[in-house]
């Protein structure tokens, strides 16, 4: 639109502002930054407006008012009694946890099947094919919807494992049974799984607005202080190699640091695994994880799983004949050479989009309403705001929280991509 | 090029809509429909059938304001809204009137800037529990798993409820009625708690009924009510006497039958005001005199949208109960029309 | 030869052994199977696992199939068939409801006297997509609109069209095909009416508001061109934008109104709330894609720039819409667009939401978009500089038309994803498919706990769709893929 060659003339004329290309480019940024400014204002001037005319107020101490509410699934201590805040944390930890499983078994059968998918195997390949069309073409809320229908529908109810004194007497089986040496009872309620239980447990640490399990934190310093030293020792035996040539047996070591302060500490404090065992209505005892989590979980891994293994297979298959062909002239193994030559180039191409999808996996999670799974939409983003009213807190901080979420996830797989990029020649 | 059609459409909707100002009965006037606020489909209450017609107990209260201020039942727009999504679509003014079974508590009268202008159905909430589970009480639900819909007053009634008897118990949480029916149903939690009206529908519409009980506890206060905003007591007279009026039809006999003929014989001052054959009670409200009468000939009495939708001989059966006129020992009890 | 062989040598051969078959595990079936599933252990170990998968599949759910219902009046009428033809106790699936209700997981609540129309935007709708696909091949265009005629000839008939409502359609589509041979570039001119005439169809009305709507690009374009003589091109696009704006927001009604008493046609108004099932599905995913390639081309094009604020705001907000999740989107559509719009504004919730996903998809196809321009080589911006052309001519005649080409599977699997996305309208209390009608057709009692057949129903909807699109992105990723390379 703008004539492209208007020789600059030494004076100062107005219209520089547009044609001349040393000016234009600051004017363009001065009259975006305006509109936008003019645009942030009119939204906020809104925004006061109808605060004002519904007689509401922009503050976010209903955080700390009583929740009233009870939430079926916490990995931190809360009850009714605690306030929202406390709330949006386990809704918080209940998503993340989510996308934590998620991503770990989305990633184990991604893998799996995008390998499988290029197996020599007729039917194992054709059935990788429908698995992944299928999964990819439908839309995920159905087969959330799908999955927690089947675990619900088809799975035994606690009565079902009684056994009765008429069927004792009688030497009846009861119609369900425990799984795993009777330690886990599938019923149509959710999972129960033994707990682990310290007899002497180093108990927690009220810190006033959260209280912390001293037990976790001491089991996680350990585990991380031997993996530290165990690299320590790694490292010094490398030197030693590198020094004299010879490298000193470090595989008993390992072991010896890896596990034996671990299994000091839980001896010490007295660990054992309680089993669910059935009482009343329900089984007690161990830990109930909901169907609503294993559903969304697990339709969410199988859904996200269609998608990496389409990634790992392109990944896999945009590295040349010549490569594998290359190693096999160098002498190296099938596996050797899927280790060493195939696998760390095919990684290069496969991260970036990996790592999209584990996003996708995380603000999926969202779709727990469709479940009624209490994540951080349903305490926040629903029953707190349902219970205060506050709209625009509630959903303002937990775009946030996403938003934040997404930007860790993002950020640390980007600095793991750049770990394993070629660097640059 | 595609804009234009955007900006056309947001201009013409935004018209359409018009404002949502402080006088909602003339924009509704002006507009020629009433947006009400309803269910996304809760049996009896508030659904759509196969052809898109909405029916039930609320809808028919919808239809009666229109009928009262347009003169024209079907000219009624529903908008179905969720647990979460109903009172800011009543706060932003995308619906005129909520007739949602939506509970008048304290706090939404107050801080949502709301106001509940009436009590179409006294209800209280409940639990329903499979007869072989041999409960007889609420209070012996002990460690039992309750299914319980999110977004709504239950969940913290059931809170207060066992925490008061200190019991402990397992929320599954469920999305909506049908979900938490086919979770009861299918063994996942041992009782199902909603109001109890709801129970009584959903007992009635399983195959096998009788082997469901709903147990004597009664929790909580369940005054369902239609909803208008803060601020614009006119519409919410409007919407107020728009029920009472029918509540009064019920008492005076007057259904939507015999409304013409009522009308031309009766002798009773305060059914002749209601019809609009004496005195200007309609224009005192800026509706025309005969609005009333335009609703009961169009939707009936109380009585007969509640024999219609919900009452005993229906699906779903419900007795009349508390909401039995308080002349018959119920507490539905309209102020005199005069 | 053979003479003298025949005096040296004892015994010559001098015909040829007939050739003998492959033994029986190198040759038909059996080697196919030896080399494609019993090749080794492992291979063989899978098989089996496979088979068995596949057997359990199928002995769990084929006395389901098998059993199927397809008349009757509800799912309690159904059961009692299914116990009375299979016994006691026997499932199977009741496809009568599906019988009794397609048209909501198809139409909603659109009144079935106005069905063609859906069905006719739905048709012109591949119509106005083939000029953009397929610029100026004739042979392409010519199967596409044929197939659309077919189809529209087909379904129109069948929907009960009025006849002349059919006719215009048929004469429509008749002289496209026609133009298709004699002019094929012409007929982007119905692609860029396209959306008004699609908006007219669905919501109806006054057939001079998409008219008057459209004529404000004819008032931008004449203040445009009546301006620039005198005050120069950016100032007059300037004004052309404030006169079109002046006209849509003060001129539009009035003058539609006027036109609609002076010469009153058109369809009857069909209110959003109407709207439900795949219509509504397609309605928000088509319109999010098509408003959002314009603002996603800005946007990638805005990440791209050199000048800082510019890109600093267009990163922002990439950033910020791929970082939360639709759902929250479509919640702050329901709940909080209303505290951002000045007091007293209120448009219906589709909008909204269309507003909203429009955002989203902008986003995305930012992302996208930019990807295409990465893929150029530096040496056409350069060649773009050398020709003298400024940004805006070297991004319309140079880089973009090549940055899209390369995108367009992209832009599909994005579509893709939008399309099964919109199911998620449902938590916002309109009718998708997948959860809004199924929970309306649960609410009626004839039809309370039924859950696979519906679920089953939109699943295979949505898999025929989306894998058809994903089959056409992959085909075109083939034939793009040349001609980089």
């Amino acid at each position: 639109m703008a004539m492209a060659t208007d020789v600059p003339k030494d004076s100062f004329r107005l219209s520089m502002l547009i044609y001349d290309t040393r000016y234009r480019s600051y004017t363009i940024q001065i009259v975006v930054l305006v509109l936008f400014a003019m645009a942030v204002a009119w939204l906020l001037n809104n925004t006061a407006q109808n605060l004002a005319a519904r007689g509401k107020e922009f503050d976010f101490t209903f955080l700390w008012q009583r929740a009233g509410y009870d939430i079926g699934q916490q990995l931190i201590p809360y009850t009714n009694d605690s306030n929202h805040f406390r709330a949006l944390l386990v809704g918080l930890l209940n998503t993340l946890a989510v996308a934590f499983w998620g991503c770990i078994f989305a990633t184990i059968l991604g893998v799996t099947i995008g390998v499988l998918r290029l197996s020599r195997n007729w039917l194992i390949g054709r059935l990788m094919t429908v698995y992944v069309e299928l999964f990819r073409n439908i839309p995920l809320l159905l087969w959330i919807l799908l999955t927690y229908v089947i675990l619900s529908e088809t799975t035994p109810q606690p009565r079902d494992f009684r056994v009765t004194d008429e069927m004792a007497a009688a030497g009846e089986a009861p119609a369900a049974s425990m799984m795993i040496f009777d330690t886990v009872a599938v019923t149509n309620r959710g999972t129960n799984i033994p707990a682990p239980l310290f007899e002497r447990g180093l108990g927690t640490l009220d810190l006033g607005f959260m209280s912390l399990n001293l037990t976790f934190w001491a089991i996680l310093a350990v585990v991380v202080g031997s993996i530290w030293a165990n690299r320590r020792l790694l490292a010094a035996a490398r030197a030693q190699q590198e020094a004299t040539g010879d490298r000193p047996v470090t595989w008993w070591k390992s072991i010896l640091i890896l596990f034996a302060p671990v299994i000091v500490m839980l001896v010490a404090m007295g660990f054992h695994l309680e089993i669910p065992e059935l009482r009343g209505f329900n089984f007690a005892g161990g830990i109930l994880v909901a169907h609503s989590f294993t559903a969304l979980t697990v339709a969410l891994s199988l859904y996200t799983a269609a998608f990496i293994a389409e990634i790992v297979r392109a990944g896999i298959l945009a590295i040349s004949r010549g490569q594998s062909e290359a190693a096999f002239a160098l002498g190296l193994r099938p596996n050797r050479t899927m280790n060493l030559i195939i696998l760390p180039q095919a990684l290069r191409v496969i991260i970036p989009p990996l790592i999209s999808q584990y996003l996708n996996l995380t603000k999926n999670t969202s779709l727990g309403i469709a479940v009624s799974y209490l994540d951080l939409r349903g305490t926040l983003g629903g029953i707190t705001l349902n219970q205060t009213g506050r709209e625009l807190e509630c959903m303002l901080l937990m775009m946030l929280i996403y938003l934040t979420i997404s930007l860790i996830i993002s950020a640390v797989m980007n600095m793991y991509n750049k770990s394993v990029q070629l660097k640059a020649r | 090029m595609k804009k234009t059609v955007f900006f056309g459409a947001l201009a013409a909707t935004t018209l359409v809509a018009g404002l949502a100002g402080a006088a909602t009965l003339d924009d509704v006037k002006a507009r020629g429909e009433l947006i009400c606020g309803s269910n996304t489909g809760l049996t009896g209450f508030g659904a759509p059938d196969a052809s898109g017609n909405w029916a039930g107990f609320d809808v028919d209260l919808c239809r009666a304001i229109a009928a009262v201020v347009l003169g024209d039942a079907t000219k009624v727009k529903f908008v179905p809204t969720t647990g979460e999504t109903r009172f800011t679509a009543l706060q932003s003014g995308e619906v005129d009137v909520l007739v949602r079974n939506s509970t008048w508590t304290y706090s939404r009268d107050s801080e949502l800037a709301l106001d509940f202008v009436a009590v179409n159905y006294y209800d209280g909430q409940g639990f329903m529990v499979k007869k072989d589970l041999g409960v007889s009480s609420a209070k012996e639900l002990d460690g039992a798993t309750v299914c319980i819909q999110t977004g709504t007053t239950t969940e913290l009634n059931l809170a207060d409820f066992f925490k008061q008897n200190n019991i402990s118990y397992q929320p599954v949480t469920v999305a909506d009625d049908s979900e938490a029916q086919r979770q009861y149903l299918a063994g996942a939690c041992d009782a199902y708690t909603t109001d109890a009206s709801g129970l009584a529908a959903s007992r009635a519409t399983m195959p096998d009924a009788e082997n469901h009980i709903i147990l004597p506890e009664i929790i909580s206060k369940e005054p369902l009510g239609p909803v208008v905003r803060h601020g614009d007591s006119q519409w919410g007279d409007v919407v107020r006497w728009t029920f009472y009026a029918m509540l009064i039809a019920e008492e005076k006999g007057v259904t939507s039958a015999n409304v013409e003929e009522v009308l031309a014989s009766t002798t009773d001052e305060e059914v002749k005001r209601l019809l609009g054959a004496s005195g200007d009670m309609g224009a005192k409200m800026g509706l025309d005199n005969d609005a009333f009468k335009r609703a009961i000939a169009a939707v009936g009495n109380y009585g007969e949208v509640f024999s219609r939708n919900i009452g005993e001989g229906t699906t779903i059966n419900l007795a009349r109960g508390l909401n039995a006129l308080w002349t018959q020992g119920g507490l539905q009890y309209a102020p005199p029309l005069r | 030869m053979s003479e003298t062989h025949a005096q040296t040598v004892s015994f010559v051969r001098d015909t040829m052994l007939p050739p003998t078959p492959p033994p029986m595990g190198e040759r038909g079936a059996v080697k196919w199977m030896r080399e494609n599933l019993f090749s080794t252990p492992l291979n063989v170990a899978l098989t089996l696992l496979g088979l068995l998968s596949i057997y359990a599949l199928i002995s769990a759910a084929l006395p389901w199939w098998l059993n199927s219902v397809w008349v009757a009046e509800s799912l309690s009428e159904c059961r009692e068939i299914v116990a009375a033809s299979a016994g006691e106790g026997a499932t199977g699936a009741c496809w009568a409801m599906i019988r009794e209700r397609w048209h909501q997981f198809l139409f909603g609540f659109y009144p079935p006297a106005e069905w063609w129309r859906p069905i006719l935007a739905l048709g012109l709708l591949l119509a106005a997509l083939a000029p953009v696909l397929f610029a100026g091949q004739k042979r392409n265009l010519t199967v596409v609109l044929g197939a659309v005629a077919i189809y529209l000839l087909v379904t129109l008939s069948l929907a009960a069209t009025p006849g002349t409502a059919f006719g215009l359609a048929m004469v429509l589509i008749l002289g496209m095909l026609g133009l298709a041979q004699v002019q094929p570039g012409k007929l982007l001119w119905f692609t860029v009416l396209y959306p008004a005439l699609c908006f007219w169809l669905l919501w109806g009305g006054s057939i001079w508001s998409p008219i008057v709507a459209m004529a404000g690009f004819g008032v931008l374009y004449a203040v445009f061109r009546l301006a620039s003589p005198f005050i120069g091109l950016a100032p007059a696009a300037g004004a052309g934008v404030v006169a079109a704006v002046l006209w849509w927001l003060y001129i539009d009604i009035p003058v539609v109104n006027a036109l609609q008493i002076a010469m009153p046609f058109g369809l009857q108004s069909i209110n959003s709330d109407q709207f439900g099932g795949f219509l509504l599905a397609i309605v928000i995913g088509v319109t999010g894609i098509t408003f959002s390639l314009p603002i996603g081309i800005l946007l990638a094009l805005g990440r791209q720039s050199d000048m800082l604020i510019v890109k600093t705001l267009s990163v922002g907000f990439i950033e910020f819409v791929r970082g939360v999740p639709l759902i929250t989107l479509l919640f702050t559509a329901s709940l909080l667009l209303q505290y951002f719009l000045p007091p007293g504004t209120n448009f219906d919730i589709i909008l909204r939401v269309i507003i909203l996903v429009t955002f989203f998809a902008a986003a995305y196809l930012a992302e996208v978009i930019r990807g295409g321009l990465a893929a150029l080589p530096r040496g056409q911006y350069e060649a773009a500089d050398a020709l003298g052309l400024d940004y805006w001519r070297a991004q319309r005649l140079i880089i973009l038309p090549q940055a899209l080409k390369v995108s367009i599977p992209a832009i599909v699997s994005t579509f893709i994803g939008l399309f099964k996305d919109t199911t998620l309208v449902a938590f916002v209390g309109l009718m998708d498919p997948l959860k809004g009608v199924t929970q309306i057709v649960r609410a009626d009692i004839d039809w309370k706990g039924i859950y696979w057949e519906p679920y089953i129903f939109v699943g295979a909807i949505f898999f025929i769709i989306c894998f058809g699109m994903s089959r056409y992105s992959m085909y075109l990723e083939q034939k793009l893929k040349t001609d980089h390379r």
